[in-house]
């Protein structure tokens, strides 16, 4: 059972289990968007003294730093237990495109070339690591939120102004990717 | 505890996503090439049987854990802030492969310059926080 469970899990599973989760958020009272906590930890650090977009009660979102947590932990539990020693299936074409921009596929979920202690502590790469940083913590904010918030809460409800956002983060992700990766690596 | 069940909910979004592969860099860039249908496949079904709930609540009145009504927020229509700032996201989200979510599983998975990026993310909010007023929404 844990061997099967070690495995990569098939797109129907996690997509049942992230309909899941936005359903129970509902049945709890809350509703599902992560980069919300981003304005939340802003505020708890003190930024609605000066900036008016940071003052609000913030303990009202503490459930979703709660949640935050959770992934986290999440995230060690999958590395610690469930993890298998089998390099990801990547497509044979992303593999051969990466390596036309010099990132080589080395099995891993992320690229050691990108969060590698190296690449991190390297002027160039901890400038790319926070830019990247930057551009989803602004556009997730001014777009009203993320993934989570727009792609699946918003959807689910057949919010347009959702789905023009998930058009947004299309256009954004494939400006990145054909015309500045190349600029970048 | 009222707040363990949002814990153990996140530690099933983590662990999902984390599972999923959703949290990989390498996926994201699968995603945006169109060469995979692992990151369609999962958002999609999530969509898909999300709006089968959310139809279902709305259709049956279904009340919170608590006897209050569930409700949904309308989003406004100001179209150039889900545009512009979607794009911006999409920048961001293709060049560091993660999006909020993903950037803490992955933190907790023991990517540590995820830092870098979680900082990053949150100097972005700051930023717009402060010059929200002279943009378009």
């Amino acid at each position: 059972m844990l061997e099967l469970l070690r495995q990569p899990w098939p797109w129907y599973i996690s997509g049942f289990a992230i309909s899941l989760i936005m359903a129970m958020l509902l049945y709890f009272g809350k509703s599902f968007g992560f980069s919300s906590n981003l304005r939340t930890i802003c505020s708890i650090s003190g930024a609605g003294q000066k900036v008016k977009f940071f003052d609000f009660n913030w303990r009202k979102e503490i459930w979703n730093l709660l949640f935050l947590v959770g992934s986290v932990i999440g995230g060690y539990i999958v590395s610690q237990w469930l993890s298998t020693p089998d390099p990801m299936q990547l497509s044979a074409s992303t593999i051969n495109d990466l390596k036309g921009l010099g990132i080589h596929f080395d099995g891993g979920l992320n690229p050691s070339q990108l969060f590698g202690k190296d690449f991190a502590t390297s002027p160039k790469g901890f400038f790319i690591l926070l830019t990247g940083g930057a551009l989803v913590g602004f556009g997730s904010r001014y777009a009203g939120g993320c993934t989570s918030g727009h792609a699946i809460s918003g959807l689910s409800n057949l919010q347009v102004p959702s789905l023009v956002a998930v058009i947004g983060f299309f256009i954004g992700g494939l400006v990145m990717t054909y015309f500045l990766f190349p600029l970048i690596f | 505890m009222k707040g363990l069940k949002f814990i153990l909910t996140g530690i099933l979004f983590g662990v999902i996503m984390a599972k999923s592969e959703a949290v990989s860099w390498y996926r994201i860039q699968e995603m945006f090439r169109f060469q995979s249908f692992q990151m369609y496949g999962i958002i999609g079904t999530a969509v898909v049987l999300g709006a089968i709930f959310v139809f279902l609540i709305k259709k049956f009145n279904i009340k919170d854990f608590s006897g209050e009504p569930i409700e949904f927020k309308d989003k406004d229509k100001n179209w150039s802030r889900y545009l512009i700032g979607g794009s911006i996201f999409g920048l961001g989200w293709a060049l560091t492969g993660a999006c909020p979510g993903p950037m803490f599983v992955n933190l907790g998975y023991g990517y540590w310059p995820m830092l870098i990026v979680i900082a990053g993310a949150l100097g972005g909010t700051y930023a717009y926080g402060i010059v929200k007023t002279w943009l378009p929404h």
